[in-house]
């Protein structure tokens, strides 16, 4: 509940508002979950803009991937100024705070452009 | 090295010197671009797995440095503007701790470097900790930058080299993060375009020995800091090789000197020179003075002694 106006209205308006952003993804169609704790969002993704973010209980065949984390890390990764650990996908990846699953294709071919998409809810001036 | 470029007089031209040097390395004939710039104590330096000797642009540059030292830096086979070894097309490039330390040595033998301070980020950081164990008659001191005994893989490292994701930016996505947040974006972007600008499966076969082959936890207790001095600095972000692994290393490395920098990542030269600076002159001229110093014991030391 407490990260629902960051990924449903923060992330949407940041991401297509930035044109270069949604340049780079350009070449991406795809749905991916995120997940907090066990609230889900199903983000869709068309030609490098968001198409809709929708929250809900999907099932796997809804979506391509999958990156799921606590409330708590999700809040961390969104500071300003993350902490060492939170500061990034593949940090969170690593020390286990974060899990990618399904058929992480579309993400890892597209790195940067994700990893700069859900930086956009971040607060201003904060980079992948 | 010498040569002159003619150019305009309103044109700024920076100090360093590029050359190729023809080596043989593993019997084979190798082409390898160095550079050099300053005079001084030779301070080699070695960049990091999938990169190439622009990251150190801004040591390279720094005029205080080069009145003391004579700054090196190669970009090993595959790497930057040094080739792979003729047939290159028919073969898997992984980088082995024996092939690593063999090109370093080759280099300053090329360049007739007496006695240099090996200066190495990353995988580079690592294989520092190799030559102090291995070979500290020929250093004079040893400065590792996100050095770490060991690191295993936290992800699928097959994704670095297929045909049907582009190489340049995977990499650079993977590294993107192992930049301190707050490092200036003209930096941050400089050092993810030479990731960019790696070829196939470079910086896979790099951690070939950064996350296998060049695992020394179970040796670094044997390095000699009295033949070759070593220091060890580390950002605090970096979660490749992490603050904990260089602690590690402090803790069982008697006489090597550590310090965690606030705020930089992985790649301190390249991502946010400036910062670096303040951390590194002060292990410079430290280095300087121990390398002086052990340099005087190994010669007052018979060889079969050492």
């Amino acid at each position: 509940m407490m990260h629902d106006e960051r990924i449903l209205k923060t992330l949407v308006e940041k991401v297509n508002q930035d044109e270069r952003l949604c340049w780079r993804g350009r070449h991406v169609e795809t749905a991916f979950l995120l997940e907090v704790d066990h609230e889900q969002y199903l983000i869709r993704i068309q030609q490098g803009r968001i198409d809709s973010v929708r929250k809900g209980e999907f099932e796997a065949c809804e979506w391509s991937f999958a990156l799921r984390a606590s409330s708590q890390t999700w809040g961390a990764y969104w500071q300003a100024k993350p902490r060492p650990g939170y500061h990034d996908l593949m940090a969170m990846l690593k020390f286990k705070y974060l899990r990618m699953e399904g058929d992480l294709y579309p993400l890892m071919s597209h790195l940067l452009y994700f990893k700069d998409l859900l930086v956009s809810a971040r607060a201003t001036g904060a980079q992948s | 090295m010498s040569g002159v470029l003619r150019t305009n007089p309103s044109v700024s031209v920076e100090p360093i010197i590029g050359r190729y040097l023809h080596l043989q390395l593993k019997g084979e004939d190798h082409r390898i671009y160095v550079e050099e710039s300053g005079a001084g104590v030779p301070l080699l330096c070695l960049h990091t797995a999938g990169s190439d000797t622009r990251q150190y642009r801004a040591i390279q540059n720094d005029a205080e440095l080069l009145k003391e030292f004579r700054v090196i830096a190669f970009d090993l086979p595959w790497h930057g503007k040094s080739s792979p070894p003729a047939g290159w097309e028919n073969n898997t490039y992984k980088l082995s701790s024996k092939d690593y330390t063999e090109a370093i040595l080759a280099v300053a033998d090329a360049l007739a470097l007496d006695q240099p301070i090996v200066l190495g980020c990353s995988i580079g950081g690592r294989i520092v900790l190799h030559l102090a164990l291995e070979h500290p008659e020929r250093f004079g001191a040893a400065i590792g930058l996100q050095s770490g005994a060991h690191v295993d893989p936290y992800y699928d490292l097959e994704w670095l080299h297929r045909s049907d994701v582009h190489g340049g930016e995977v990499c650079a996505g993977i590294v993107s993060g192992l930049i301190g947040p707050s490092s200036p974006s003209v930096h941050r972007w400089e050092t993810l375009w030479h990731y960019m600008q790696g070829g196939p499966g470079v910086f896979k076969g790099d951690l070939f020995f950064y996350t296998a082959d060049g695992d020394i936890r179970q040796r670094v207790k044997n390095i000699d800091t009295l033949q070759c001095p070593l220091w060890l600095l580390t950002g605090e972000y970096d979660y490749s090789c992490t603050p904990q692994d260089t602690e590690f290393l402090g803790n069982n490395i008697p006489g090597a000197k550590w310090q965690i920098m606030q705020g930089m990542g992985h790649f301190p030269m390249s991502e946010d020179p400036e910062t670096f600076m303040t951390y590194l002159k002060p292990v410079l001229q430290e280095a300087m003075l121990a390398r002086a110093k052990a340099t005087n014991q190994k010669q007052l030391t018979p060889d079969s002694d050492l």
